[in-house]
This record gives C-alpha cells, structure tokens and sequence, in this order.
C-alpha cells in the first residue's frame, strides 16, 4: 500500500472510532448527559486519539529509518573489491543501484532477464524508460537492485500491516475506555497540550539547527582564515580563485563591512526615528479614533511591502533623483555641474531603509505611549499642562525606556535588512565618512559571496557563514538588551 | 494649633456660612455621552472656603459634575456638556476662556493616586514649572516646600525628596498629588474620591488635611463613604440618576433630609 493510502486507511478507521466511541458514550448515558463526565464528542476524540496517533508515529518513524537500514544491508551484500573503494565511490555505486532498483519495475520480465544475462544494455534500456544511469552497471549492481526492491516491498508489506494493526488496536482501547466516569475530557486536553508543545519546540529546535550549521561552516572558515584577520582587518578583497590572479588567497577583513552596515543603518535611524515617533505621538495622542482606525493601518501597510520594491524604488527614484539634486545644487553654488551624490551611495540606501523602518517605530511607539496609564495625562492637565506639554514633560519620560527598546530592535532590522542595501548601497566595500558614496554592509557581501557556481570549500563562499553569524551575534545582542528594556519598564505600571 | 482653636475657627465659619461668597455657579448643567445622557439640568452652587460633598450611588453623575467644574469632560471623547458654569462671574465655558488657565485655577485630585513617575520634587515643582510661577532654584525649592508643608508630607519626604515619587506609599502618594495640586496656588480644589484606594489610617490623614486646606481654598469632593461626607464637608449635594436631588448643610442633610430619596440612601437602603 502506498503511503497516502496507509494514511487514508488512518483517517477513515479515526473516524470510525470517533463515531463509534462517541454513539457509545451516548448510549451509555441512557439520555442523560450529566451521567457522563465528558460531553459524547471528548470520548469520541479520545478513541479517534488513540487509533492515529501511535499509528502515525510508527508510520513516520518506519519511513525515516527502514531505508537507511535497507542500504546497510545492500552494501554489506557489495563485493569485497567494491567495499575497498573511497566513500564517495561508494555513495555514487548506491545511487547506481536505487536508479536500477527504480527502473526494473518498469521493464518487461523478458527484457528483465535479457539484462541479468547480460544480451541488453541495461543504461540504455533504462534512458528509453526515462531512467538514466550514470554509468555503466555492473552484474552485482544488478543483483543488488533486486534485492532492493525486494526488501523495499517486504519492508512496505510489514509496516503496512503493524500501522493499521496498531490503529485497529489503539481504536479498540480507546472504545473500551469509554465509561461514564472516564475523564475523556482531561485526557483529551493533555493530548492538546502535548500538541502544542511540539509545534513550538520545533520552531526552537529550527533556530538552534540554523545556528549551529551556521557556526559548524563558519568554524570551517576560521581554520582557514585567522580569527583576528577576520574581526580586525580593513581590508576586504576575497579574490575568487581562477579570476587570473596569481595569488588566490584573499583577505577577508569585517571592519569595512560592519561600518558600512553600521553607517547606512545609522541614516536609516536618522530617518525612521523622528517621522516615526512624531507619527505616533500624533496617533497616541491627538489623532480622534475615527482617523487613528483609518491612518494607523495605512501606516502599516508600509511595513507590508516587501524590501525588494523599496529596494528598486531606491535604484531607479530615489537615487537618480538625489544625484540630479546634487548636479544642480553644485551647479547653482559652484557653477560646475558635476554631482557629488552617487546614485548609489550611504544616503540612498538610509533614506529607503530609513522609510521602511518608519512603521516600525510608529507601531512600537504608538503601543507603548499608549501604554501609558490615563490617570499620568489626566494628572498633568488637570494641573493646567497643555497637550504637548503633558506629551513632552510627562508621557514621554514615562515611555522612554519603552521607546529606547522599541528603536533598539528596529536597529536590528536595519543592520540586518539586505534587498534595499544590495540594490541601493552598492558594492564597494571601503571605509568614508562621506554618505555621499557607495558603501556596502555586510549583508551586501553574503549575498555576493554566495551568488553564482560555488563549492563550499573555500574560504570565498565559506567567509559568507561567517559574516552571516556575526551579524546574527550583534542582533540578537541588540534584541535581547531592548527586550530586557521593555520588561523593565513593564513592571513599572503592573 | 490645639483642639479648642481648631473648633472655634470652625464654628467661626460655619456662622459666616450663610453670607460666604458663591465661587462657582452650576446653571442647567447636562452631560451627554454620545447618545447617553449623564447628568439632568443640575443646579449647583459652591461656596467659597467650603468644603462641598457630591455624594450618591455609583453611575448617578457626581464625578461627571466635578469633571465639568475644569472641563476634564473635554479630554473624554464624544463628551458634550450644556448649561452654564461659573468661576467667579467668568463662565467658563465661553469660548474665549482658556482652558489651560481654568485649570490652574481649579485644580484636581484624582481617586487613584497618580504621582509622575519623577523625583517628589519635580512632583511637586511640575505645576509651577509649566506655569512659570517660580523662576530661580531658591523659589521653586520654597514653593515645593510650602506646597508639602500643605500638604502634610513634609516631614515624612524632606530628607528624600530626590527619590522617585511613585516609592512612596499610598496614602503618602495621594498627599503628594493633594501637595502638587496646591503648589499651582488654585482657587478651587476637585477632588474625585481621594480616599478610595486609601486604607483607614492613611483617609483620617487625607481627611484632616481636607480640613485644613478649607481656609485657603474652595474644596468640591466626591465620595462613597457617607461618614466622609459628614466629616469633611459643610455642605452636602447628593445625586441619583444623573439628577440633583437635593443640596443642603451638611448637618441637616444627615439628621433631617428634605428629600425622601436622600434619607433612603443615608440610611443605606439603596445604593
């Protein structure tokens, strides 16, 4: 049976013993349903439980580890001469066999016959069925596709026959369970729970595998390049081999890059913080709800677009436009014409970044100033403040610490955006306090670094884990210190 | 000042009662909350260096009143208030009158404590500051003074008065707030259920500082406790249903009320 069918099979017999165990219950209330201490439907949930849920963990513990024990087996069957190869070889003759093993099934008995004696070429017979070998097979690859396919289909046969075994027995168990004072209703609860456990230790579990395949490659780069050249160099030339220089040792010096992504997310902020924060002040604190429910979504609608539009709204608006600017200004002061803004440059790329932080400020700000407790604003215009002095004296000292955690993560973001620095930023990686030119983050260059035909053994694609942990190091500082901010501020008013 | 002293000053004003100045004047007052009406043409007078207590069932419109008394009504939305309100022949709801003055003039203290989360003394330096009632350091440093010394927390904060204001305890907190409304020198004080997040020992101290804050200043207090009433007040307006149902001496209205409803409510049996 197939594994879709197997799962169907699972569905209907949950169902089954949903209806049965729930009509049960219902029985054995004689009408009444107080008799019973769950509502009909818990024990029907309880029954369906247990038909599925064994069964399904049976079912995928079966898929994930019979091949690998069907292989073993294979390959201990390989001749002697063959298990002598390096493990790459090896690896490549395995493929060979599960390839045949896929296209035998596909062969007549006959022409299955003429490839064992040898009288048909079996890498042509099987390109015309539109399986291609990538090699030549040899007798024993043959006798091992077989045996593949053998024990594939006993493996199939088995666990088709234990996974509906189990969920007939589990739907049995949990038919019998049903009496009147079985707390279905408790048990059913805790399968939720565990359900719910489950789906959020996967997404912790993610983040911790993401980060130590990050650190595993990127401790495959510092055994190639020292730490310190990394951290500490202000150079950044990673020279791709084969590019028909002598040399291809590269330098990977960080500095350039980090101030680049610190500069450019530097004139972001000096956009986002005050338009945002007055956009909230102006929403927390003046707007009449009528227009706070029309305007604050519409602010937010920025936060919904996705970084590549402001990316080449930078490239093909914003920049041109500053560039122009910049001719005329330096023609109308200076009378010669030449621009001194690039196109691409520190200032483009903070000013689109720069808007597209503006929501996030607003946001965060706007929740935390309404935070605020009324009786603080009714206190200081009850002593006569105006608004504004109320916001200035009050409201925001109150919400400081709040507001400082709020810009604090939308500084992550900002070091850790890529589409609109890749686009508007450029690529020169160089040190200039000059935002009128091209800088470039460190984003920009993981990016660059791993674009195009790679091999992950040098350190030109290598560098890229490395950048990319680094970077993750210094956000995930900045958000766990502006989240230690907020909940202190928090507790001040709970 | 000794017991005797502080009866005679008392009796001395509860004589001069009858011919005490009117310090603000109530006409027609209605209250609406977008389609729900809250208070009904109300009538009511305050009277100058008096205290005057709103009392009546919750929802029966007293702090709808006390809020109109410095249009705190405006900070509430949808919030529209008819009738004519008098602060010493100005009405105070002409449109010319500003609004950040009146309050200055009519200060307000809040049911719960609300001191800002600043030092006591910027607590209590907030309201001269923005006012732009003391200039030098030495002016605000005696204006905080005075302005505790009112309030009677002087004692208990003078070697702290750099801590934060929100350290101190409840009742403290509320003389703080009580100290930080006197510090703008109003006219009139509001004051919206001050003890009723206050435990008994910390309401006897707010209640006598009530007391001594009446030779200076017009007192409008609202309250739940009638015993409050009775103690703090020289005058007594009791409402119900968004209706003044009736205003008289504090004394008469707790021995032999004109109304039927106010006697019931006195009495406890409803409300």
């Amino acid at each position: 049976m197939s594994t879709s069918l197997i799962l169907l099979s699972l569905l209907v017999i949950g169902i089954a013993a949903y209806v049965m165990a729930s009509s049960r219950a219902n029985a054995l209330s004689g009408g009444k349903s107080s008799n019973l201490h769950s509502r009909p439907g818990y024990y029907g949930s309880y029954a369906a439980v247990w038909a599925m849920l064994p069964s399904l963990i049976v079912l995928a513990l079966w898929l994930s580890i019979s091949p690998s024990i069907i292989e073993t087996s294979i390959r201990g069957a390989f001749p002697d001469e063959v298990k002598a190869q390096p493990a790459a070889t090896q690896n490549l003759n395995y493929g060979m066999v599960s390839a045949i093993a896929r296209g035998l099934p596909k062969l007549t008995a006959e022409e299955v016959a003429g490839i064992t004696d040898g009288s048909i070429d079996i890498q042509a017979k099987l390109g015309e069925k539109g399986v291609p070998l990538a090699g030549a097979a040899e007798p024993y690859m043959i006798e091992g596709a077989k045996n593949l396919t053998a024990k594939t289909a006993v493996s199939r046969l088995v666990m088709t026959g234990v996974v509906l075994l189990l969920a007939v027995a589990g739907a049995a168990y949990g038919l019998r369970s049903v009496a009147p004072r079985f707390r279905a209703r408790n048990q059913v609860e805790r399968v939720m729970l565990w359900g719910l456990i489950v789906a959020s230790s996967i997404a912790i579990l993610t983040t911790i595998g993401i980060v130590l395949s990050m650190l595993s490659e990127a401790a495959r780069f510092f055994a190639m390049v020292p730490a310190s050249d990394f951290f500490f160099g202000t150079v950044w030339d990673p020279r791709f081999a084969g590019a028909g220089g002598t040399s291809t040792e590269g330098q990977f010096g960080l500095i350039p890059l980090l101030a680049g992504t610190l500069y450019i997310g530097f004139v972001a902020m000096l956009v986002a913080v005050p338009v945002g924060l007055f956009a909230a002040i102006y929403m927390a604190e003046y707007a009449s709800p009528r227009l706070r429910s029309l305007a604050k979504p519409l602010l937010e609608v920025l936060a919904g677009i996705p970084t590549i539009v402001y990316g080449f709204f930078a490239l093909v608006t914003v920049g041109p436009f500053l560039r122009d600017l910049s001719q005329q200004v330096n023609g109308l002061v200076t009378g010669n014409y030449m621009n001194f803004i690039q196109a691409q440059s520190v200032l483009t790329a903070g000013i689109v970044m720069g808007i597209m932080l503006i929501p996030y400020v607003s946001s965060l700000s706007d929740d935390i100033i309404t935070a605020v407790p009324r009786a603080m604003r009714d206190g200081s215009l009850g002593l006569g403040a105006t608004r504004s002095e109320t916001i200035k004296k009050v409201i925001l000292p109150a919400a400081l610490p709040g507001i400082v955690g709020a810009l604090l993560m939308t500084a992550s973001r900002a070091i850790g955006e890529t589409m609109i620095v890749v686009l508007a930023a450029g690529v020169a990686a160089r040190i200039d306090i000059n935002p009128f030119e091209p800088m470039t983050t460190v984003t920009v260059k993981i990016v660059s670094q791993l674009t195009g035909d790679l091999e992950f053994t040098s350190p030109q694609t290598l560098v890229a884990f490395a950048l990319g942990i680094t970077l993750f190091c210094i956000t995930l500082c900045l958000n766990i210190y502006a989240l230690y901010i907020v909940r202190k501020y928090r507790e001040q008013y709970e | 000042m000794n017991m005797m002293s502080e009866a005679a000053v008392e009796k001395a004003l509860d004589k001069k009662m009858n011919d005490i100045a009117l310090k603000m004047i109530g006409k027609d007052v209605s209250v609406h909350y977008g389609e729900k009406r809250a208070l009904y043409d109300v009538n009511l007078n305050v009277r100058e260096n008096t205290v005057t207590a709103l009392i009546g069932p919750s929802g029966c419109g007293k702090s709808t009143f006390l809020r109109c008394l410095n249009r705190m009504n405006d900070t509430i939305d949808n919030c529209k208030v008819t009738g004519k309100i008098t602060l010493d022949a100005d009405d105070i709801y002409d449109p010319n009158i500003d609004v950040v003055e009146l309050r200055a003039r009519v200060g307000m203290v809040f049911q719960k404590p609300n001191p800002f989360p600043k030092s006591i003394y910027e607590n209590v330096a907030y309201g001269p500051k923005i006012h732009g009632l003391a200039r030098s350091k030495a002016d605000f440093d005696q204006v905080v003074e005075a302005s505790l010394q009112r309030a009677g927390l002087w004692n208990e904060v003078k070697d702290r008065l750099h801590e934060s204001g929100t350290g101190l305890s409840g009742g403290q907190q509320q003389r703080l707030c009580i100290a930080r409304a006197v510090a703008v020198s109003p006219e009139v004080i509001l004051m919206d259920e001050p003890c009723s997040a206050l435990d008994p020992i910390a309401t006897a101290k707010v209640e006598e500082l009530i007391h001594e804050l009446r030779t200076n200043y017009t007192i409008v207090i609202v309250t739940h406790s009638m015993q409050q009433a009775a103690r703090v007040s020289q005058r007594t307006a009791m409402f119900h249903l968004g209706h003044l149902v009736e205003e008289n001496d504090t004394d008469k209205m707790f021995t032999n009320p004109d109304d039927q409803r106010t006697q019931d409510y006195i009495m406890g049996r409803f409300g």
